[in-house]
């Protein structure tokens, strides 16, 4: 083989005063899949957008060794870097929806790659196209290229963006989080995609946060931790006997283990029987019952669209089903009075995905928090009490009182939205979500701390997660969602080792699996370790 | 009545039902302009019978006539009962002053004052377009510039950039005539004087939406295809951009007719701003009715085909009801 596609020594990008990037060397191949692994602000994507000259605005970027096509791209100008964009290097982003316009049709940002690169003559854009889009396993690609990406699924909107990179055929494909905001079905389909390119081929630099993706494809794995690369090696061997406590602990976050207490079961305390709720001919619930007993976390899977919010919503008293009925505590919403139900919204509290969303950006933690309390009809002087008191029950310290919610971390802000959920000294909490927006560690702090209130308060969960292995580790039975209906529901343990139907097993078959972790000497970290794979040219 | 319901329900109906929706509320619209400027001018002092009078001295019995042959003896809600009626039958009725059908008067002064409107929005539209594309995203030097530049634009009253223009490019140095409507040279100075506020205030806000838009993943992806950035401004961020403007687009219209009024009277033009201020003054009811129907039919048109540049520009509302 030839020389490296992309070679880089010593690469520094700063913004202003933080330093993103620090001193990261790596080099990718021709046909080599390189993955780069690390949570959200460890450098990754800034990396990977630096390779391509576009590494954002404000950055200062230095190198040793900038090379992409073994020429020096530190010289370039805007119109080389143009030339490499697109026809050698592809880029894929993490959520088509925002990554292609949605104002045009899919089709035309197709056309505009190879129009641009005059890859194929002007008259053969359109059938190239359309050729395309039946590569990447697009159904009817002719009516497709017509259609914007929100009349498109998650998948097949990442397909299209895929097809609109590598329509020039470049060398290599950059892919920054490509299968984040999929179901975990749709996931394996892009990576297998992804993969179909590598054995035609095409290089790929995959940057992704979760191990179990990366172990499907990558030949080589670089993990970077605060703007350095801190581990690097063949994928098998860096999977399976991480020598950084970062990757070890990474490892081990992505491959959970169970988080459920030991706590006693009581009676049911949400009990919905014949759940309808239709949308026009979808039918978001149909026909679901399910109790949820005191003490008891229910998951609730399944793919998106599937009607997860939806039970959510009506469980809560949001939503009025069409038919059938929830009763909270033995008592159904339906024949409550306005002023009973706001005495049992207190009961039944709710954590979101995005707690950013959910909180006034305007107000600081204290007011976030005091407004929940004045619910309970606690006179104002005790309030400020209350509110350290959740705060410690939620393992935050007094001093964030003053915080508002831009200026907290993804972790804090999640764990002020469960004080906020606490504050009416709820029995049951509906957790949407409640860590899909967090980083794996952060994600196993949070988990830990559900389970531990849930234990303390004798709490019940409805947990709904597209992420399987989030919901086999906290909950106690399971229910999988298809098309609004539970397909099976059961214990937890059970439905994942010896599932009932077709869907569940296929399901579960898309997740995506790490290698058997071998003793390895966790903890101690050797730079002599760092191996460099042997096999480059 | 049920069958019908379900009828006009239907989806089959959508589309009918939408036009006859739009229908209805624009005739409340109109409706609703008349009788806000009826109740306007005869709340305002001085009567209409002296307004018709003038400052001639007439007998008490050909004051009387004049009463009774104007309809002024009646209630008020029958003047205005007749005058809706006479409006809904498209009658807009004789002047008081000038003697000749309203409908005539209207059309007569109507052409040039469409002609300046159209000048100055497309002269707004144009500049702010390509100062929006230039500044967006630049260096802070740039953007504190212009923006100042567009704040002192908004602030500026319109008769003093009138009057400016005329005392230094008309009577200084006589490049453009100071009054009139002939050929395109008068059109330039109050072109000019009324566009500079809305293109100020339409820059903002385009800079602004384009900004928002240039940080869009979907941005750094037509980047990352090799578009060059103009490309990526004109092609994905600009039509991003639009649609806050066509709300405001809406607005100017009628920000533009109060601006017409006061450039006409400055530069002597012919025009709908210029009738209707001297109706106004000397109480020529039907006049001033008139042109207040004909400006809110306007105004209602407009935004007519605003909501339909909305589906055009983004064609996501399409499938929205």
């Amino acid at each position: 083989m030839s020389g490296p596609l992309v070679e880089v020594a010593g690469l520094s990008v700063a913004f202003d005063a933080t330093r993103a990037v620090r001193e990261v060397s790596f080099a990718v191949h021709p046909g080599e899949c390189v993955a780069i692994v690390g949570e959200s602000g460890s450098g990754k994507s800034v990396t990977a957008r630096s390779l391509i000259g576009l590494a954002g605005e404000g950055a200062a970027v230095r190198a040793a060794a900038l090379r992409v096509d073994g020429r020096d791209a530190r010289a370039f100008g805007d119109r080389q870097w143009r030339a490499v964009r697109g026809a050698r290097i592809g880029f894929v982003l993490q959520d088509a929806l925002v990554s292609l316009d949605p104002l045009r049709p899919v089709g035309r940002e197709i056309a505009e790659a190879l129009r641009l690169h005059r890859t194929v003559p002007r008259t053969e854009v359109g059938a190239r196209v359309v050729e395309l889009l039946r590569d990447v396993g697009v159904p009817e690609p002719e009516l497709r290229a017509r259609q914007r990406p929100h009349e498109l699924s998650g998948g097949l909107r990442q397909r299209a963006l895929i097809a609109s990179a590598i329509a020039c055929r470049p060398a290599l494909l950059i892919a920054d989080e490509p299968t984040t905001a999929l179901d975990v079905t749709v996931q394996a389909q892009i990576l297998d995609l992804l993969a179909a390119r590598k054995r035609d081929g095409m290089a790929l630099l995959l940057i992704s946060h979760d191990l179990g993706v990366v172990a499907r494809i990558a030949d080589r794995v670089l993990v970077m931790k605060d703007g350095r690369i801190v581990e690097e090696g063949p994928a098998e061997r860096v999977l399976t006997r991480p020598e950084h406590p970062y990757t070890a602990m990474l490892r081990e976050a992505a491959d959970p283990r169970p988080a459920r207490p030991a706590v006693r079961i009581g009676a049911p305390v949400v009990w919905a029987r014949g759940l309808v709720k239709a949308y026009g001919a979808r039918r978001a619930a149909d026909d679901v019952s399910f109790e949820l007993r005191e003490g008891e976390t229910l998951g609730v899977v399944g793919e998106s669209g599937s009607g997860k919010t939806t039970l959510g919503r009506l469980v809560l008293g949001l939503l009025r089903p069409d038919e059938g009925e929830v009763l909270i505590e033995g008592r159904p919403w339906r024949d409550m009075s306005a002023r009973e139900r706001r005495a049992v919204r207190r009961r039944v509290q709710v954590v979101y995905q995005d707690p950013l969303g959910s909180f006034d950006p305007r107000f600081d933690v204290r007011r976030i928090l005091e407004e929940a309390i004045a619910v309970s009809g606690l006179p104002r002087p005790a309030r400020r009490d209350r509110a350290v008191e959740l705060l410690e029950q939620v393992g935050l310290d007094a001093g964030l009182l003053d915080r508002r919610p831009a200026r907290l971390s993804g972790g804090q802000r999640q764990r002020v939205a469960i004080a906020r959920a606490l504050a009416t000294r709820p029995k049951v909490i509906v957790c949407d979500e409640p860590v899909s927006a967090l980083d794996v560690s952060v994600q196993a702090q949070v988990l830990d701390l559900l389970a531990r209130l849930r234990a303390e308060l004798g709490l019940s969960y409805l947990f709904i997660s597209h992420h399987l292995g989030v919901v086999r580790q906290v909950s106690d039975r399971v229910a999988v969602l298809k098309d609004g209906r539970i397909v099976e529901v059961g214990d937890v343990e059970q439905v994942f080792t010896a599932p009932r139907t077709d869907y569940t097993r296929r399901l579960l078959a898309a997740i995506p699996r790490l290698p058997e972790q071998q003793g390895g000497d966790h903890g101690t970290h050797h730079d002599g370790g760092r191996v460099r794979s042997a096999d480059h040219g | 009545m049920k069958t019908l319901w379900r009828h006009w329900t239907s989806p089959r109906f959508r589309v009918p039902r939408a036009v006859l929706v739009r229908l209805g509320t624009s005739l409340l619209v109109l409706w609703g302009a008349v009788t806000v400027a009826f109740a306007a001018l005869h709340l305002t002092p001085g009567s209409v019978e002296q307004a018709l009078v003038g400052p001639n001295t007439i007998t008490p019995q050909a004051r009387a006539e004049l009463v009774t042959e104007y309809g002024l003896d009646e209630p008020l809600p029958v003047q205005y009962g007749r005058l809706v009626g006479r409006m809904a039958r498209g009658d807009l009725g004789e002047s008081y002053q000038l003697h000749q059908p309203v409908a005539e008067a209207l059309g007569s002064q109507l052409g040039p004052s469409l002609q300046l409107a159209g000048a100055a929005m497309a002269l707004a539209v144009a500049a702010s377009l390509t100062l929006a594309l230039l500044t967006a995203g630049r260096g802070r030097l740039v953007r504190g510039l212009s923006s100042g530049i567009e704040l002192v634009g908004v602030s500026i009253p319109t008769f003093w950039t009138a009057i400016v223009l005329l005392t230094v490019l008309s009577f200084q140095r006589g490049w453009f005539p100071a009054a009139g409507a002939d050929g395109v040279t008068a059109l330039v100075l109050p072109a000019v004087a009324v566009a500079v506020p809305l293109t100020a205030l339409l820059t903002q806000l385009l800079r602004d939406s384009l900004e928002l838009a240039l940080d869009e993943p979907f941005v750094l992806t037509a980047r990352a295809r090799g578009l060059s950035d103009l490309a990526v401004r004109l092609r994905h961020a600009l039509r991003h951009a639009l649609l806050p403007a066509l709300t405001l687009a809406g607005w100017m219209f009628g920000a533009l007719v109060g601006a017409l009024v006061v450039v006409e009277e400055i530069f002597a033009r012919p025009g709908l701003g210029r009738l209707v201020l001297t109706a106004v003054e000397g109480k020529d009811l039907p006049v001033v009715m008139g042109a207040v129907l004909v400006t809110a039919a306007l105004y209602v048109a407009v935004n007519i085909v605003l909501d339909l540049l909305y589906l055009v520009v983004d064609p996501r509302l399409r499938g929205a009801r």
